[in-house]
């Protein structure tokens, strides 16, 4: 899959939002709305917090510690609510830089290794893709989907779908690839 | 059990070569995707499978018995009564309705009128397009002709559905709910599909991939985990 990383800071930012939460609602909160995503890590969730605390972005709206584990308590600031805004009305940047570590490996592969290997990298990669994009099929259609897992499943559907596409494409292409590479004369007619 | 065989199938157009001695088993109900690159022979051994075509070289095998060798008189009679086709672009009958067109394949396998135009009414139904029960193709949008040239090609309950390219031309959305849906009532009738697709999106649906490459089976797909059945919407 490419490489767009999430910007968690903005996210909890959107969270808060909704209402002033502390650090395990956040995180649940994350892990709900973003079904399929690496989960939001305890130690990530107060980290990002206390920078955001630092920036002016959130404050601490309450302290409860009935005995049990620190609950803190954060809100939204008015400058949180304005880069929130910032964040929201920006477009992402499409595809910058193409870089991918699919793309990379096959890149190197094709310095370091002959045109049967390369091309078995890319078959190998094509048996791994296909059996997710499976696994997600089957997720999505599941009776309990909710639409949540059923958009979640299919942005990475679709981007499987064009992985696998470019895959099928570069297997057709990587013995000209090779040859270019390699600074090879072409093959007679 | 294997319903349906291709054993080492040789088809050539003229001095083009477009099956290369395919091998290829199709077990009852199971859903097998046929992909590859355009020009590959997809479309080639799917009518050889189906009796439209007749390979050069290699056999068909129908529940046992040669298909290709037999006259086309009990091929055809195969192809109404225990297999189904579906293409690209729905190729429904102009002059007929919606209900006409699908009622059609129970007429020729003998139904009587009524029990046929019911039948094809629920049918209809089902893939959500039942308003357009007796409206023409020419007022429908590719979409809906594909929803009812699916029901068509279902409704007789054949034992093999063979559809090339059945979302070809559809919207993503689109072509997943007529997918879904297809997939759904072959499952529950036990038809086996094979479905020709160059979306790998489309063959994900499929209990096994097999790829062809230049005429030649490339890979035959590990079965990975089997779509369920019953989920699909
Ligand atoms: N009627 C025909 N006359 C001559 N050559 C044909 C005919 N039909 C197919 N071919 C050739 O046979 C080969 C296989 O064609 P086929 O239609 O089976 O491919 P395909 O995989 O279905 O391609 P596509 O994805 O474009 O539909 C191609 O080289 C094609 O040009
Ligand atoms: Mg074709």
């Amino acid at each position: 899959m490419n490489s767009g990383r999430v910007s968690t800071p903005h996210v909890l930012l959107g969270l808060l939002a909704t209402g002033d939460k502390h650090g395990y609602e956040l995180k649940r909160a994350h892990d709900e709305r973003l079904p399929q995503a690496r989960p939001l890590a305890f130690g990530q969730v107060y980290a990002t917090l206390s920078r955001m605390q630092r920036d002016g972005l959130v404050t601490v709206a309450g302290q409860e510690r009935d005995g049990g584990p620190d609950r803190t308590t954060y809100a939204l600031t008015g400058e949180g609510r304005a880069a929130l805004d910032r964040w929201l009305n920006d477009v992402e940047p499409p595809y910058p830089y193409v870089t991918s570590t699919l793309l990379a490996k096959m890149a190197v592969a094709l310095l370091v290794a002959d045109v049967d290997r390369v091309r078995a990298c890319l078959a190998a990669q094509r048996q791994a893709h296909t059996a997710r994009l499976r696994e997600l099929t089957v997720l999505k259609h599941a009776p309990s989907a909710t639409l949540d897992d059923v958009v979640a499943a299919d942005f990475a559907i679709a981007h499987l779908d064009a992985d696998l596409k470019w895959l099928a494409t570069t297997l057709s292409r990587v013995a000209d690839w090779h040859r270019e590479v390699r600074h090879e004369p072409a093959p007679g007619p | 059990m294997s319903q349906l065989q291709a054993r080492d199938l040789t088809r050539s157009y003229g001095r083009t070569p477009a099956l290369r001695g395919v091998t290829l088993d199709v077990d009852e109900g199971e859903i097998v995707a046929v992909t590859g690159p355009s020009g590959c022979g997809k479309s080639t051994l799917l009518h050889c499978l189906a009796g439209i075509l007749r390979p050069d070289a290699g056999e068909v095998i129908w529940r046992g018995e040669r298909l290709d060798t037999q006259p086309e008189a009990a091929r055809s009679r195969l192809r109404r009564t225990e297999f189904g086709v579906l293409f690209q672009f729905g190729q429904l009958v102009a002059e007929l309705t919606a209900a006409e067109n699908v009622a059609l394949p129970l007429l020729l396998a003998g139904t009587g009128r009524r029990a046929a135009r019911e039948t094809a009414l629920s049918w209809l139904e089902r893939f959500g397009v039942a308003e357009l029960a007796d409206v023409r193709p020419g007022e429908m949008s590719g979409g809906q002709q594909q929803r009812c040239a699916t029901a068509r090609s279902l409704v007789t309950g054949p034992r093999v559905l063979f559809a090339d390219e059945p979302t070809g031309a559809l919207d993503t959305l689109t072509g997943e709910q007529v997918l879904t849906t297809l997939v759904r009532l072959a499952r529950e009738q036990r038809t086996s599909v094979v479905l020709v697709t160059h979306e790998p999106r489309i063959a994900a649906y499929a209990d096994r991939e097999v790829t062809l490459r230049d005429g030649a089976v490339e890979h035959s797909g590990l079965e990975l985990n089997v779509p369920s059945t019953g989920g699909a919407r």
